[in-house]
């Protein structure tokens, strides 16, 4: 019962927290700085880190598939089994996660010290609301950087299935063959879809990981806590979000 | 970009008065404020006083409106502190322990935050205005430098700096002179009397050094395990008879018989 109660503390004050944020918008332009801040801070530094991920993943996938698709003789739609699983799936959800694990832990790191070490005290004293002071800028941010690193890393992927396919030879499809089968069935609409569910993931993830920061009481080692927390939560609930968004998408 | 709010009048700038009415505050089933009731009129310099654990920043806190208190009221000029209409209306500001500056900002843009973010006037006037602080301050060279990079002395006085930016009506301090050497310690105690004679802002200070209560207060509340004993001028304070009060402002070092052996838990 006490943790059903914190769940839904929590639940409630991530809600009323992105509230208070988004009533602040009209002030969006004095904040313009700290967004692109927070683009590259967030954004364009986790970048590499998306590209490496991606690129690998794309060319397991490839060899996976390969392997298996071998044995019913259809090696040429490797191509369309990497593509959809990278655009629907893997793509944004490895986004996500690897946002959980870099962005938000330093979000909530960021929070949690100016939290305990009372700068957070000082902005209310200020009359400077936190929710417009430090989450609108983050979640503003978030809503650029998000579609963007998504579909680099799904572009990557692909090229990493590809060069997979070119250059294994027991796979030995051509990247001609590769991209016309991954083409021959992606839709705009399947990447819209992927997309959608990277915003939202990135969205939760970054609400997350402010609301846990803001929350943060006590002295320093809370703040390590507030870390596990953060990172934890976000990834139960990406991975809960996913199964309804695809349903709900299917 | 939003028209600048227009500066606010002198006339509204007025020094404010703070009520505490029947105020306690508990953390789950510890009483940390016991019914405290207190005045501070316009313009004062008022010292809340006691050993440590007493409540006093927990006063000061409610009074800031950063809490709410358990029961009772903490009003300025009749308002309640925790509504940011409040703080709209009368501006606060909270010198805080460790200071408080934000890390990630320079010395600075610490201090141009507060008229930036309200728009209170144009850059150029910002930055004449910070610089003015900064010199009042001594801090002229800190400018560029980050807080990570200043001494304890350094940070309060940024911390201070950073509140007389604000032009403030009430100024809160929460133990100005903590964890500072004694050179330092009349330091902060001079600027914080000469900014309510410059300023005519109402000061209150939250403290455990006698010597800058005696020396600034115009009254002095003594607050013991979240009661409030007494509220006297700091000559009333002299001739008190309280025995409790009398060991806390004039304590007897006695080997013979060590007071840490009655210490509660």
């Amino acid at each position: 019962m006490k943790h059903l109660n914190a769940v839904f503390e929590g639940l409630g004050s991530a809600i009323l927290l992105a509230y208070r944020a988004f009533a602040s918008l009209p002030s969006a332009p004095r904040i313009i700085k700290r967004v692109v801040e927070q683009v590259y801070l967030a954004g364009y530094s986790t970048l590499p880190i998306v590209s490496i991920l991606s690129f690998f993943i794309g060319a397991v996938l490839a060899l996976q598939s390969g392997i298996s698709l071998q044995n019913f003789g259809a090696k040429q739609l490797i191509g369309t089994l990497v593509g959809e699983s990278l655009v629907r799936e893997l793509g944004p959800l490895m986004v996500s996660i690897l946002l959980a694990g870099r962005v938000a832990s330093a979000t909530t790191a960021e929070l949690a010290s100016m939290k305990v070490y009372q700068e957070v005290d000082a902005l209310e004293t200020m009359n400077i609301p936190p929710a417009r002071f430090l989450v609108l800028p983050r979640l503003l941010a978030n809503l650029f950087y998000m579609p963007v690193l998504t579909m680099v890393g799904i572009i990557i992927g692909w090229f990493g299935g590809a060069i997979v396919c070119e250059y294994v030879g027991f796979i030995g499809v051509d990247s001609e063959q590769y991209f016309h089968s991954l083409t021959q069935f992606m839709t705009i609409r399947k990447v819209f879809d992927g997309l959608i569910k990277a915003e939202v993931f990135g969205f939760c993830i970054i609400l997350i990981a402010c609301n846990t920061g803001l929350r943060t009481k006590g002295g320093p080692r809370e703040i390590g806590y507030a870390v596990t927390r953060s990172v934890v939560l976000s990834l139960i609930t990406i991975l809960i979000l996913d199964y309804f968004i695809t349903k709900a998408l299917a | 970009m939003k028209k600048p709010n227009p500066p606010l009048e002198r006339s509204d700038r007025n020094p404010v008065s703070v009520e505490v009415a029947n105020l306690s505050k508990n953390y789950g089933s510890q009483k940390v404020l016991k019914d405290v009731s207190l005045t501070v009129k316009p313009g004062e310099i008022f010292v809340i006083m006691g050993p440590s654990g007493s409540g006093k920043s927990v006063l000061l806190r409610q009074i800031a409106g950063l809490e709410s208190p358990t029961s009772g009221t903490a009003r300025i000029n009749g308002y309640d502190p925790s509504l940011p209409e409040t703080r709209d209306r009368f501006a606060l500001a909270l010198v805080f322990q460790a200071g408080a500056l934000f890390n990630s900002l320079s010395v600075y843009d610490n201090l141009a935050l507060y008229p930036l973010e309200h728009q209170l006037c144009e850059k150029h006037e910002i930055r004449d205005r910070v610089m003015h602080a900064l010199k009042i301050l001594s801090l002229e060279n800190a400018a560029k430098k980050f807080p990570s990079e200043l001494s304890g002395g350094m940070k309060k006085r940024v911390a201070i700096a950073r509140a007389l930016v604000m032009e403030p009506q009430l100024m809160l301090y929460d133990e100005p002179t903590s964890e500072l050497d004694p050179v330092m310690s009349a330091t902060i105690t001079e600027i914080i009397a000469t900014l309510k004679q410059e300023h005519q802002v109402t000061t209150i200070v939250v403290s455990h050094d006698r010597d800058l209560a005696l020396t600034i207060a115009d009254r002095i509340a003594i607050l013991m395990k979240g009661v409030l004993r007494t509220v006297a001028t700091p000559a009333e304070l002299r001739n008190v008879t309280d025995p409790d009060i009398v060991d806390f402002l004039n304590p007897k070092i006695d080997l013979k018989n060590p007071r840490y052996l009655k210490l509660e838990v």
